[in-house]
């Protein structure tokens, strides 16, 4: 059957132009003004989780010294720290943010393909943001019970946060859940139904890909959290005992009893860990995007690429307990978890070989974007050795809960993704807004940041060998703990400070850019990619003026030989002499005849 | 223990991996690889609604399964031994027969608008929407009826589990006639057939999809 892309299908799609400022920019239906809008919830949100952050630093470094920090405080700042950047600051911008701005220009569609619904989704997730500060604003404060949310501790007085707290945090995750739904269901289905003419699934560009499979991995992995946020507020509020055992809580018998604790556990880490992923494949994606637009080069081992992206997705749902070798499991089952963690690292050190080799004799543009997708090769593959310790049963048993573990989740699922998430900021800007960045600025920022981010989590990995636990407000004076762990500490604390400190000249470049700018052109760094051939830089409503693009080529076609530009756009037709592989052309040209 | 969950993961994983198998041989690289990568079949040749609902509804199979999952688990005598089946209300069978009838009858009504028959369409819609309100109000009626035995022990996890799985399956039968709600009215306002019969349609594919889901748990119910 012939196909019809969905974008020129008027009855499937209509586009009306919105006419008011309203419309416009605020229930705005467009996927760029969608995009932007979660962007700027979830960075400010973002901001908000990193001054936390510094707050549990100074805290560390000088204990007793700042009245303004309780113990309570502390855990609460923990909490919503872990919780903010997991759930409402990267799965929100990588796949609100990015999914929504590059899966239809990047397949050539004018829009979503449920523009409404995804303007609910975004309003549904600034409500899900809405009700999870306000928990801050309750008595009692917000939940202490770690982003884990590990009953029975979460509802028991001595949490704080125990009745209002964790009510919010429950309510604001379903409300987000929902809101993601309503997104995730467009990315997937914008992806299998309105390319544009051309655009087979194995020409996508690998962003796409990463947020397909990540959207996937949430679509099946979500409902987890969802159900055990629902068991856990009627436990909560309607005194039912799925997860609650029977506890004696401050002298008193609670009226809980035979619930298993083990239970959550499995299903919010049948949630946590794709969640991993969902963060992941995205910035995957992106990576290898932006290392093969800077340096000039096709990216190494493209349906390699793909595969290890969907073979990853696939794994990352049979490894879930290797969150829980300490909670106790039989010792098959952690031997079936622990190969299956292990085997997941085949693919993704395709991934890492892949990166490495795209950047092998290129001719690599050392922009601001490429510093950043460097820096995040550095800093994955260094959270990504660190889980073969920790996916090991018993190398896990006594690191486990100390700061070797905050050290490798950071450098793996924190840090590498946020470095993901500047390059592609930086290199996205200029299509965004239309106007070019401060260089200077943008290399001073990745500099400070990507040291820092080195000085802060590197330590954490002694400092977690030599036994020190996480989530500890202070450290007393315990005896295998020695003075030096406390200077270290004091050290990781100035290094997170000028982080944060670093992370207002990105802010302030921002501003500039809008403000001052120089206009970037419709395609600044050369690419080939559908994004910056729109006839308009920023693209407007409908993205593609009258006519669709027609995409004759894959997304990587750098530096071919013979061809005088060093890229050619994906939209360019085939003219003979210029696919990649030189043996297969004449081949490749009768074959293209016959059809 | 999650046996049942890795085997719907893996299942999923397979599924996946079989559809995409086709797509992911190409070469893309080469100006022509194989036929299947110059020839035109870059999209699923479906309304977009329809792969949408379809999407949906592998996110609530995940919902269900994992929900399943957790009873199962947490039926485990090893455990607690704190599970005391609780007999189930007769009403359910009678609500079973009303949702395999209000199933029937929107069945009836995709029939119908393919055909150009609005009389027929209208009472068709009608009768499936007030059979699935109809069955509502029997699981309303059976938690009445449990709530006034001395089985009502919220400490009994079989209990909490009953009125878990009951209400989390009417609210996704709430939403489906939020959308019958808005199909019906158009019908009534004698809307073209061509905009209506692909709403009515979904909403027929989720009536029995919904069907399906509650004969499980019946199921499940029933057996435990």
């Amino acid at each position: 059957m012939a196909f019809v892309a969905i974008a020129d299908r008027d009855h499937e799609q209509d586009l009306h132009d919105p006419q008011t400022f309203i419309t416009k920019y605020i229930w705005s239906q467009d996927h760029k003004v969608i995009a932007i809008q979660y962007g700027v919830i979830a960075i400010s949100v973002g901001l908000l989780a990193l001054i936390l952050s510094v707050m549990m630093r100074l805290q560390l470094a000088f204990p007793e010294t700042f009245a303004f920090i309780t113990p309570n405080e502390y855990i609460q700042f923990v909490t919503m720290h872990g919780m903010i950047m997991v759930i409402y600051l990267l799965t929100a911008l990588f796949l609100g943010g990015f999914g929504n701005y590059l899966i239809p220009l990047m397949c050539g569609a004018r829009d979503m393909v449920f523009p409404y619904m995804n303007m609910l989704s975004v309003w549904a997730y600034l409500l899900s943001v809405i009700i999870l500060l306000a928990s801050f604003f309750v008595p009692g404060g917000p939940t202490g019970a770690g982003w884990t949310l590990y009953p029975p501790q979460t509802i028991l007085p001595g949490t704080p946060g125990h009745e209002l707290g964790i009510f919010l945090m429950l309510l604001s995750l379903a409300v987000f859940i929902v809101a993601f739904t309503m997104g995730g269901l467009n990315y997937v289905t914008t992806v299998l139904q309105a390319r544009c003419r051309g655009m087979t699934l194995m020409r996508m560009p690998l962003s796409v890909w990463g947020i397909f499979t990540a959207t996937i991995l949430g679509l099946l992995a979500f409902p987890a959290l969802l159900v055990s946020a629902i068991m856990m507020l009627f436990d909560l509020i309607l005194g039912t005992s799925f997860f609650m055992p029977a506890v004696l809580s401050m002298g008193e018998t609670l009226n809980y009893q035979g619930g298993s604790p083990i239970l959550f556990q499995h299903l919010f880490w049948f949630f946590g860990h794709p969640e991993v992923y969902i963060v992941a494949l995205p910035a995957f994606g992106i990576v290898s995007d932006l290392l093969s637009v800077h340096a000039r080069k096709n990216i190494f081992g493209y349906r390699m690429m793909v595969w290890a992206i969907v073979g990853i997705g696939a794994l990352s749902f049979v490894v879930w307990a290797h969150h829980m070798y300490v909670s106790g499991m039989n010792p098959y089952f952690g031997f079936f978890f622990a190969t299956t963690t292990l085997i997941i690292a085949i693919p993704t050190a395709i991934k890492v070989y892949n990166w490495v080799l795209t950047l092998w004799q290129a001719n690599i543009r050392m922009t601001v974007p490429m510093l950043f997708s460097i820096g995040f090769i550095f800093t994955f593959t260094h959270g990504g050795l660190t889980g073969l310790f920790l996916g090991n049963v018993t190398v896990d048993l006594p690191l486990s809960d100390t700061y070797f573990v905050i050290g490798h989740f950071h450098m793996v699922m924190g840090v590498s993704p946020v470095l993901v998430l500047f390059g592609a900021l930086y290199h996205w800007m200029p299509k965004i807004t239309g106007k070019m960045f401060n260089e200077t600025l943008g290399k001073i920022h990745f500099w400070l940041t990507f040291l820092c981010t080195y000085a802060i989590y590197l330590p954490m990995h002694y400092l977690g060998i030599m036994g020190l636990p996480r989530r500890y407000y202070a450290y007393g004076n315990a005896e295998f703990i020695p003075a030096s762990a406390q200077s270290m500490n004091v050290g990781i604390t100035m290094a997170a400070i000028i982080l944060a400190i670093v992370q207002l000249i990105f802010i302030y470049n921002v501003i500039w850019t809008l403000r001052k700018g120089k206009p970037a052109g419709s395609n600044p760094w050369e690419a080939t990619t559908l994004e910056w051939l729109t006839p308009d830089t920023p693209p407007k409503h409908g993205n593609w003026g009258p006519k669709l693009p027609e995409v004759h080529r894959w997304a990587y076609d750098y530096s071919v030989p013979g061809v005088e530009l060093d890229y050619i756009p994906q939209t360019e037709p085939h003219h003979g002499h210029d696919s990649v592989d030189g043996e297969s052309e004449d081949a490749a040209d009768e074959a293209s005849d016959h059809s | 223990m999650s046996m049942w969950t890795l085997a719907i993961a893996l299942v999923c994983a397979l599924t996946v991996w079989a559809v995409l198998v086709r797509y992911l041989m190409a070469q893309p690289w080469l100006a022509s690889g194989d036929p299947g990568y110059t020839v035109d079949i870059a999209a699923v040749d479906e309304p977009a609604k329809k792969v949408g609902l379809y999407m949906f509804l592998a996110m609530v199979s995940s919902l269900f399964a994992l929900f399943i999952t957790a009873y199962v688990m947490r039926m485990d005598p090893t455990h607690a031994g704190d599970w005391f089946s609780i007999p189930k209300p007769g009403v359910l069978w009678i609500n079973t027969l009303l949702l395999i009838y209000s199933s029937i009858s929107m069945q009836q009504a995709k029939n119908v608008s393919e055909t150009n028959n609005p009389q027929n369409l209208k009472r068709a819609l009608l009768i499936g929407g007030v059979f699935a309100f109809l069955f509502l109000g029997g699981q309303l009626f059976a938690w009445e009826q449990l709530h006034d035995t001395v089985y009502f022990q919220l400490s009994n996890p079989a209990l909490g589990f009953f009125y878990l799985l009951t209400g989390i399956h009417a609210l996704h039968l709430l939403g489906g006639l939020y959308v019958w709600a808005r199909v019906t009215t158009k019908v009534w306002k004698n809307a073209k057939p061509d905009s209506v019969s692909l709403s009515i349609e979904l909403c027929t594919t989720y009536w029995h999809y919904l069907l399906l889901v509650w004969l499980v748990l019946f199921g499940l119910l029933l057996l435990t």
